[in-house]
């Protein structure tokens, strides 16, 4: 279980603007080990996306990758030229979105669109690829797979749609699926159904790397848990270590934001302010701003990301302090 | 008799269960389907199909030739030798119609055409690679509609010469330009929909992407440019052959026929009428085949 299918060091994303140059990633490293599923939470605008799109080598001008390196299974990805790139894209690193609704071409059906992204990357004949549409429409459990395959997007539901974006990220059987929000605009049942989905895929040996901002989704389905504030990441740790202790404020503060059903949990907390301006923000940690605890240092000084305990990490400086709380 | 009926419920239940959701759609189903569904995309069609015929088959159908002269019978009301009349030099009008249909409907569908087809790859190019290639054809594309359209094509007639491939070319260096801005504009929506980002998660190149992702998603709105250029096509041909830089009498083009009969509007209106009536018919029925056609080719319009 050494083998590292995703590997980021220092990944840095730059947006020059007029006002100065922001970096909604920032100095992140994170590894996804191979037959794991991996999660990054943090609040909308934190870089989780941009970060998978520095993956995927997809950021938009004038977004760019200014440093740091991603290496897919030991390959450093992020200095080979475009046509190599696009080559590995779909074929050994896939990605899904949050929205169902707009990922397929309106125009062309569904089967069609699959059978393209299998032509692209594996050479075989017109039917062959149908085949293997209906093949692994029914693996991603499309009911009357030969059916759908005729169906444009719009006859489709959301939860139906999620399911062929799926079946056409994993059907060229790439070692690394990156998924971003893939629920969040799925009620619940077909949420579990796609999760479940997510693992069987794990279990077939392709890595998945979860973007959420949904708790519960990372609690369900994650091995391993990274946590992103302003660009930068806060917390990492196995995910059951950080539901049962977490040690960055923002991290508790997360967790007790989301409401629950249990008696006696009172009125839902809310982390007070907003993500600080990536223009402005402090000279110190860049939660400060909002934390509760932060004292003197905290102002001053960004902390490092410095281990805790074996496996998990923490950018704070009270962190493995007791009583903090 | 009997077998007839039992073959049409064949093919109605056929149908029923070839437009079902999922059966794969050929082209002659959709055609079909349209047939069923648009009485007037059907009366159109047969129409185009009607002029096309007629200006194929025209030395059949009448006994005048496009040039005879008749000088005794000449501004002739319509009567039963002559169906619409005769004109200002006592050809027949419904002869010179019949004729005129062969370099109108040219005129009318093949420019229209090309500066689709040129229009909608630059304009593909122009808004999906952006940069140095964008701001070189949409500069051309500026150019070319600053100046006044008309002007444009003499000035081009001028050079080239007359001729009907002259006359096409010009109709499509005329064109060319606002169907490249629409499809441009298109284009750059559609180039950030996510559905152009999935298909670059799955690898596709940039020309697979304008090709198979973007052009088939301007379809429905170059319908409606290649339905909207026609006529216009039709009417700067007529323009241009009154200005004498396009087709030239004694030959006869629906557009010449109104502009010689615009003299003689008083005592021989049926100069200007026929023609009128037939580009006013032929417009209208593009038109309406490019509705029909719309609403069977763009899957998001289809009636369920």
């Amino acid at each position: 279980m050494n083998e590292k299918t995703l590997e980021i060091r220092g990944l840095t994303v730059c947006i020059p603007t007029e006002k100065g140059v922001i970096r909604p990633v920032n100095d992140v490293s994170l590894e996804v080990p191979a037959g794991s599923i991996v999660g990054i939470v943090g609040e909308s605008g934190c870089g989780k996306s941009m970060t998978a799109r520095a993956v995927m080598g997809l950021l938009r001008y004038p977004a760019k990758a200014t440093a740091g390196s991603v290496s897919l299974c030991g390959r450093a990805i992020t200095s080979l030229p475009e046509k190599e790139r696009r080559k590995l894209r779909g074929a050994e690193i896939s990605m899904i979105f949050q929205e169902p609704m707009t990922s397929l071409n309106p125009v062309v059906k569904v089967g069609r669109q699959v059978e393209e992204a299998i032509r692209l990357h594996m050479s075989c004949s017109r039917e062959e690829a149908k085949a293997r549409t209906v093949e692994i429409f029914r693996e991603v459990e499309i009911p009357e797979p030969e059916n759908r395959c005729g169906c444009y997007p719009h006859q489709l539901s959301g939860g139906l749609r999620q399911r062929v974006m799926i079946a056409m990220a994993m059907v060229c059987k790439p070692k690394l699926l990156i998924a971003d929000e893939p629920t969040t605009a799925l009620d619940v049942t077909v949420e579990a159904q796609i999760l479940k989905l997510l693992e069987r895929l794990r279990d077939t040996g392709t890595s998945v790397l979860i973007i959420s901002h949904n708790l519960g989704v990372i609690a369900k389905v994650c091995d391993y848990v990274y946590v992103m504030y302003a660009g930068r990441i806060v917390e990492q740790a196995e995910t059951n270590r950080i539901f049962d202790r977490p040690a960055h404020p923002y991290t508790r503060g997360l967790f007790r934001s989301v409401a629950s059903l249990r008696e006696g949990s009172g009125t839902l907390e809310t982390i007070p302010g907003v993500v600080p301006n990536l223009l402005r923000l402090p000279a110190g940690c860049s939660f400060s701003l909002r934390c509760r605890q932060c004292g003197e240092n905290c102002r001053r000084i960004m902390p490092d990301l410095a281990e805790t305990e074996p496996g998990h990490k923490v950018r704070c400086f009270l962190a493995g302090k007791e009583g903090t709380e | 008799m009997l077998r007839t009926k039992k073959k049409q419920t064949k093919q109605v239940t056929d149908l029923l269960l070839q437009s079902q959701i999922g059966e794969e759609e050929s082209f002659r189903v959709l055609m079909r389907r349209m047939a069923r569904e648009n009485k007037t995309a059907v009366v159109s069609f047969v129409l185009i199909v009607v002029m096309i015929l007629a200006a194929v088959l025209a030395p059949l159908l009448t006994p005048y030739g496009e040039k005879d002269m008749d000088l005794l019978h000449r501004l002739a009301a319509p009567s039963a030798e002559h169906p619409l009349g005769t004109d200002e030099g006592g050809r027949d009008v419904l002869t010179r119609l019949l004729y005129g249909a062969r370099v109108s409907l040219l005129i009318g569908v093949a420019p229209a055409l090309l500066s689709l087809i040129l229009g909608a790859v630059l304009g593909v190019a122009a808004g999906y690679k952006g940069g140095l290639t964008d701001a070189v054809i949409m500069r051309v594309a500026d150019v070319t509609l600053a100046f006044p359209s008309m002007l444009l094509a003499m000035v081009i007639m001028y050079a080239l010469g007359g001729g009907i491939l002259n006359v096409f070319l010009t109709l499509t260096l005329v064109n060319w330009a606002n169907v490249a801005r629409v499809v441009r504009a298109q284009t750059l929506k559609l180039k950030n929909s996510e559905f152009v980002e999935a298909a670059r998660i799955i690898g596709v190149s940039r020309d697979r992407i304008m090709r198979r992702h973007i052009l088939p998603n301007c379809l429905p709105t170059l319908l409606v440019l290649f339905t909207l250029n026609i006529p216009a096509s039709i009417l700067t041909e007529s323009s241009l052959s009154f200005l004498g830089l396009g087709i030239q009498p004694p030959n006869a083009s629906w557009g010449l026929m109104i502009n010689t009969g615009r003299q003689y509007l008083y005592n021989a209106p049926w100069l200007c009428f026929a023609p009128g009536a037939a580009i006013m018919l032929i417009v209208l029925a593009f038109n309406f085949l490019g509705n029909g056609l719309l609403d069977v080719l763009d899957p998001r319009m289809k009636k369920q």
